[in-house]
C-alpha cells in the first residue's frame, strides 16, 4: 500500500555533504623522536622542562613523563610540534606503557547541573581530585624510569633542571 | 641571581614590506637577533612570533596583550625575515622588540 502523500514538500533538496577523498594515515614523526629521548617542552604549563618521551599515541600526541618525582611533569600528552628532541636518550625497554591510550586521558564528563545564581557568583572551584589510578600508574612507570635514569651520572639533575635560552644562544646553531 | 626563563629568540620589528614610496602593512620585516644570512634564517621559517605589549585597561584578566604572527619567508641577503600577523602590527612599533618562539619545532 502506498503511503499518504505528505502535506509538505521541501522546495530545495537538503544539501548532501561531498564524499571526502582524504584518508587518515598513521602519523610519521621526525626521525629524532624515538621513545626514550629526552624532550624539551616549549609551551604549556611545563614549558622549559626536560622530559622523557615514552610512546606515540593515536591522537598524534606524544606520551611523556617527567618523571614526576624529578621535575613535576606527570604522565601527560604533548604535541610533537611543541617539543625539541635532544640527543640524550634513556632506555625505555623495561617500561610498560601498553595500557595508555587516548581514552585514558579523556576529560571527565562533569554532570551539567542547571545554572543557579550560586554557581554564577561562587568563584571557589572544588579542588580537583586526582584519580588513584593515575597516581598508581605514575608510580609504576616512574619506578622503572628512575632505575634507568640512575645508571647515567648527572641525568637526574639534567632532567630536573629547566631549559632556557641565554644571551648569545643561537637556536639555529645550537646542537640539541 | 635571576634565572633565565626565556624560550623565545629576541627580534626587532624593522619596517613594513615596502618599496621606496609605497608600504605594504600586511607584511612586516623582522630582524632576528644573531641571524645574518638567509641560510640561518631558514631555521625560523614557520615559527610563531608574538608582539607583547602593555595597556592600562585590563582585558580578560590581564593588562598584557599579544599580537600573534608567524615567520613567512626570508627577506633579502642579510637574515631578515618576512612575517604576517593576525592583526597587522601598528607602525609605531618599528624598532620594538618582538618574540620569535621556538615552536612549531622541527628539531
Amino acid at each position: 500500500m502506498s503511503q499518504i502523500a505528505p502535506k509538505w514538500y521541501q522546495s530545495e533538496d537538503a544539501p548532501v555533504a561531498k564524499q571526502t577523498r582524504k584518508t587518515a594515515r598513521p602519523q610519521k614523526l621526525r626521525a629524532s623522536l624515538v621513545p626514550g629521548t629526552v624532550l624539551i617542552l616549549l609551551a604549556g604549563r611545563f614549558r622549559g622542562k626536560r622530559v622523557v618521551y615514552l610512546k606515540n599515541l593515536e591522537d598524534n600526541t606524544l606520551l611523556v613523563s617527567g618523571p614526576f618525582k624529578v621535575n613535576g611533569v606527570p604522565l601527560r600528552r604533548v604535541n610533537a610540534r611543541y617539543v625539541i628532541a635532544t640527543s640524550t636518550q634513556v632506555s625505555v625497554e623495561g617500561v610498560d606503557v601498553s595500557k595508555f591510550n587516548v581514552e585514558y586521558f579523556a576529560r571527565e564528563k562533569t554532570p551539567r547541573s542547571k545554572k543557579s545564581e550560586a554557581d554564577l557568583f561562587n568563584e571557589a572551584q572544588p579542588k580537583k581530585e586526582i584519580k588513584a589510578e593515575r597516581i598508581a600508574d605514575q608510580k609504576s612507570v616512574d619506578a622503572s624510569l628512575l632505575a634507568e635514569i640512575k645508571k647515567t651520572p648527572l641525568l637526574k639533575q639534567y632532567l630536573s633542571a629547566s631549559f632556557s635560552l641565554k644571551n648569545g644562544d643561537r637556536p639555529h646553531l645550537l646542537k640539541f | 641571581m635571576a634565572e633565565s626563563h626565556r624560550l623565545y629568540v629576541k627580534g626587532k620589528h624593522i619596517s613594513y614590506q615596502r618599496s621606496k614610496n609605497v608600504t605594504n602593512p600586511n607584511v612586516s620585516l623582522i630582524q632576528i637577533e644573531g641571524v645574518a644570512s638567509p641560510q640561518d634564517a631558514k631555521f625560523y621559517l614557520g615559527k610563531r612570533i608574538a608582539y607583547v605589549y602593555r595597556a592600562s585597561k585590563e582585558v580578560r584578566g590581564s593588562k598584557i596583550r599579544v599580537i600573534w604572527g608567524k615567520v613567512a619567508r626570508t627577506h633579502g641577503n642579510n637574515g631578515l625575515v618576512r612575517a604576517s600577523f593576525k592583526k597587522n602590527l601598528p607602525a609605531k612599533t618599528f624598532g620594538a622588540s618582538v618574540r620569535i618562539m621556538l615552536y612549531p619545532s622541527n628539531i
